[in-house]
């Protein structure tokens, strides 16, 4: 039996404009429609001004525990983008912790104006990998271009995470697919299905 | 279907705390609901809007937030329960009209709802807003958790009715913007017909009735929110430390209890009815023990009201040693965490706490995100009109080079006082301030100022508050350029309608306020352009200041890229030809990703030339008419 551990808390970072308000939201519903008692803080004040933007999400069996998660604490870390896992590590992470991302970049503006470089994808994966107890990794972002649109990377990232194995974090294809019919129009929910269902097939464990 | 009006009592659901809030709004009846969006409030109005057709409500943008609780105010004296709700800068908007209700009281029940920004998350200040409720004299709630958000405001209409007065409701961006689990109550139906008495008047005056009148509803108020358990003490019997806190305080203060294993030393007295002060709670709790910690954001609010309280009570509580803001044991700004907690109540109760990771790893994590995550700038989005703007009115400035300048103002286009707005923008206050600052400033000439003087708003903006400026400006003869950036939405808090729209907050149809007719109308000169034109927009803006008599306005209309994107992703296909860039040889040194700045562009290290970056960029063209040697290039989708 594995530690009765409560609060779980997994954070999904990334950058404005990815959709980590909403894959968070689905996510948190999709837990509490399976019982679980979800508490999700958002950092979005800025999102779609190219900030960076992340969500705190506390799972427990038991009780509402507050919007921010304590320093040291995170037990999963979901990268919309690889550079902003990074950079959740400085204050959430410890060696226990796990982390999931996506292998796009998206340069900060700094970066764009020659002020800053964005480091090699495999040079932010090392570092993850230094960090965490173990590094999945799902090319979200080109998978969701493949299908003709970049927004279903957070859909994509969503059937990523479901399928990492973890025993605490029970988000079922079912649930998701309940809370897609009440959140998102109609005709909106093969599409964000499919995004769910290829993440969940594409999610690689990094080899160290 | 939203889940916000799911008919299913019983049913657990995860809302986020403005949809607590709003959904509370539902189960006690209300009826009209009216805000002008600001963040962390918005989504209260927001949510409701879109169950207002399904629910029977009336919903509206108004254009401030004093107009808003004019409408909130209006619907109670008809007999129906309503709600308004703004961030704390809209707060201050309101307060010249609430604090003549608070004296005049209401009708049917009214609900008003104060969301604070601690650490200006997404504002220009920071402010706390609960010293308004001593000032009002109206009572004040605080909840702690998202049930308790939604039971909170239900009580409220009841309370609201029953004194006939107001009630404020008070949030935080770590409960508007959080979600938790919230139990669905009971849907009520059927409504009585509005109707205003009109055998009686509702006047704050005479004074000599109406104030102590308001003096004894308030104490009342406070009886009614002890008694229905807002005000709770939780933890042991004789505890070493009282911790008195409020809202998102409660919260982390039991986290960090939890953290610290010292749940069996310390007593929460949480407060959730603010304002009265809890006078009942107080003497019970406080007289468990010696030391008192206030655990709260922004001011001290609870601190410095306990404490005269307890000089008043005497000795009947005993001695005190109090910790909080006044002792320097809690931060006197920005917004509480669990971390804050933490590290508070480790200091007061003496435990050496250390986060559960080795030192090495925090050193290490944090050495590594330095090294390889650069700080993400803001900026403005791919293709976003503002950046085209102020590119022009830099260039434009630049061309005039009599050290003009521009006065900002509060929206997305704020970004323009940084690097992705060439930091064209001065200065940045309160909504419709800029316009009216550049009306001083353009009085100056007569002191012999010769800057050129240029003002920005936005279009919700102009609605909002800058028309009285324009207004004096053209009254008063000021001499400046007022640009209205006008991307035909509220976009910084979610894309809302306004009245320049031609849709309402129910998605109905809604008559156009063509914001250039309205300065038409008192008599200004007024252009029009696209701001995607920047060539031209530069001329025009320049043009303009050459002769600068009077206010002169130039409307740069461009719908919003991300509006605009869930229609149609690209106006053009934009390219950036490999052979014509020339690259790092280029004397541009490379002039679209170093000054222009937009998202959408990237720089290729390997090719050594620019790029497009194709998930990124929303096709606004803009990029192909300032690269020097043509190298980009735009098709029309």
């Amino acid at each position: 039996m594995t530690e009765q551990i409560d609060p779980r808390n997994v954070i999904i970072t990334g950058v404005g404009g990815q959709g980590n308000v909403l894959a968070s939201q689905m996510m948190g519903q999709a837990l509490v429609q399976q019982g679980l008692v979800v508490t999700i803080g958002e950092t979005y004040g800025a999102s779609q001004r190219g900030g960076s933007v992340m969500s705190h999400l506390r799972i427990s069996p038991t009780q509402q525990w507050s919007p921010l998660i304590p320093e040291g604490q995170a037990h999963l870390v979901v990268g919309l983008e690889p550079m902003e896992a990074l950079r959740v590590m400085a204050r959430y992470g410890n060696p226990a912790v796990l982390t999931l991302t996506n292998t796009r970049p998206i340069r900060p503006l700094d970066v764009i104006a020659g002020e800053a470089d964005y480091p090699e994808l495999e040079v932010i994966l090392a570092g993850l990998a230094r960090l965490s107890q173990k590094v999945w990794t799902v090319e979200a972002t080109d998978i969701a271009l493949a299908m003709g649109n970049p927004i279903f990377s957070n859909m994509v990232i969503l059937g990523a995470m479901a399928n990492l194995g973890l025993d605490w974090f029970p988000l079922r294809r079912d649930s998701f697919q309940e809370v897609l019919g009440l959140l998102l129009p109609a005709k909106a929910m093969a599409s964000n299905l499919e995004a769910f269902d290829r993440g969940q097939e594409a999610v690689r464990e990094l080899a160290l | 279907m939203s889940i916000l009006s799911l008919d299913q009592p019983g049913r657990t659901v995860l809302f986020m705390g403005n949809e607590a809030l709003a959904r509370g709004a539902i189960e006690a009846g209300v009826r009209v609901c009216a805000a002008y969006p600001g963040n962390p409030s918005s989504e209260i109005i927001g949510s409701l809007s879109q169950v207002a057709d399904e629910l029977g409500l009336y919903v509206e943008w108004s254009v401030n937030e004093k107009v808003a609780a004019e409408v909130a105010a209006g619907a109670s004296l008809g007999g129906m329960r309503s709600l308004t709700a703004m961030k704390h800068n809209g707060f201050n908007v309101a307060a010249d009209f609430l604090f003549n209700l608070s004296m005049s009281g209401i009708r049917a029940g009214m609900v008003i709802v104060s969301c604070d920004d601690p650490l200006a998350l997404s504002s220009t200040n920071e402010q706390d807003t609960r010293p308004y409720a001593k000032m009002l004299d109206l009572p004040l709630l605080e909840p702690s958790d998202f049930e308790e958000g939604k039971r909170m405001v239900s009580f409220a209409f009841d309370l609201s009715e029953e004194l006939a007065l107001p009630i404020l409701v008070h949030s935080v961006t770590r409960f508007s913007h959080a979600r938790g689990n919230v139990t669905l109550g009971p849907i009520p139906r059927g409504q009585a017909k509005p109707f205003f008495d009109a055998s009686r008047g509702v006047f704050p005056k005479p004074i000599e009735q109406t104030h102590p009148a308001l003096h004894r509803k308030l104490k009342r108020a406070g009886e009614a929110i002890q008694a229905a358990g807002f005000n709770a003490y939780l933890g042991p019997e004789a505890p070493e430390l009282i911790v008195v806190t409020c809202g998102s305080g409660v919260g982390y203060v039991k986290e960090a209890l939890h953290n610290l294993d010292a749940a069996g030393r310390v007593g929460i007295l949480k407060v959730g009815g603010t304002w009265p002060l809890p006078a009942a709670a107080l003497r019970e709790h406080l007289a468990r023990c010696q030391q008192v910690l206030f655990f709260e954001e922004v001011d001290p609010f609870l601190e410095d009201n306990v404490k005269a309280f307890c000089a008043q009570e005497g000795g009947a509580l005993g001695g005190k040693t109090f910790y909080g803001k006044a002792s320097g044991h809690m931060p006197d700004w920005g917004e509480n965490t669990p971390d804050v907690a933490i590290a508070v109540l480790a200091k007061v109760l003496d435990i050496s706490y250390r986060p559960p990771r080795p030192a090495a790893y925090a050193a290490e994590a944090a050495e590594l995100a330095a090294q390889l995550a650069p700080a993400r700038t803001l900026g403005f989005c791919a293709g976003c009109p503002h950046r085209a703007s102020f590119w022009s009115i830099k260039n434009a400035l630049a061309l005039d080079d009599r050290q003009g300048f521009t006065f900002g103002d509060i929206g997305c286009y704020a970004q323009g006082r940084g690097p992705s707005g060439f930091g064209v923008m001065k200065t940045l206050h309160a909504m419709g301030s800029g316009a009216g600052m550049a009306d001083g400033f353009g009085q100056l000439t007569r002191f012999g100022a010769e800057q050129p003087v240029l003002a920005v708003c936005g279009d919700s903006t102009f609605y909002h508050s800058a028309i009285p400026a324009i207004l004096n400006a053209r009254y008063n003869n000021a001499s400046l350029l007022m640009l209205v950036l006008d991307n035909s939405a509220t976009a910084m808090t979610g894309f809302q309608p306004h009245p320049g729209v031609g849709k309402n907050a129910m998605g109905q149809a809604a008559p156009k306020v063509d914001l250039a007719e309205v300065c038409r109308s008192i008599g200004a000169e007024v252009i029009e352009v696209d701001p995607f034109d920047v060539e031209k927009t530069t001329a025009i803006i320049y043009d303009l200041l050459q002769d600068l008599q009077g206010i002169k306005i130039l409307v740069l209309k461009q719908e919003c890229a991300l509006v605009r994107g869930r229609r149609q992703k690209l106006l053009y296909k934009v390219a950036v030809d490999s052979d014509k860039c020339r690259g790092q040889d280029c004397g541009c040194n490379r002039f679209c990703t170093r000054v222009f700045k937009c998202p959408g562009l990237i720089w290729d290290p390997t090719a050594g030339k620019a790029d497009i970056d194709e998930a990124i960029c929303s096709g606004c063209g803009v990029c192909a008419s300032i690269c020097p040697a043509g190298a980009i290039s735009r098709e029309a989708v």
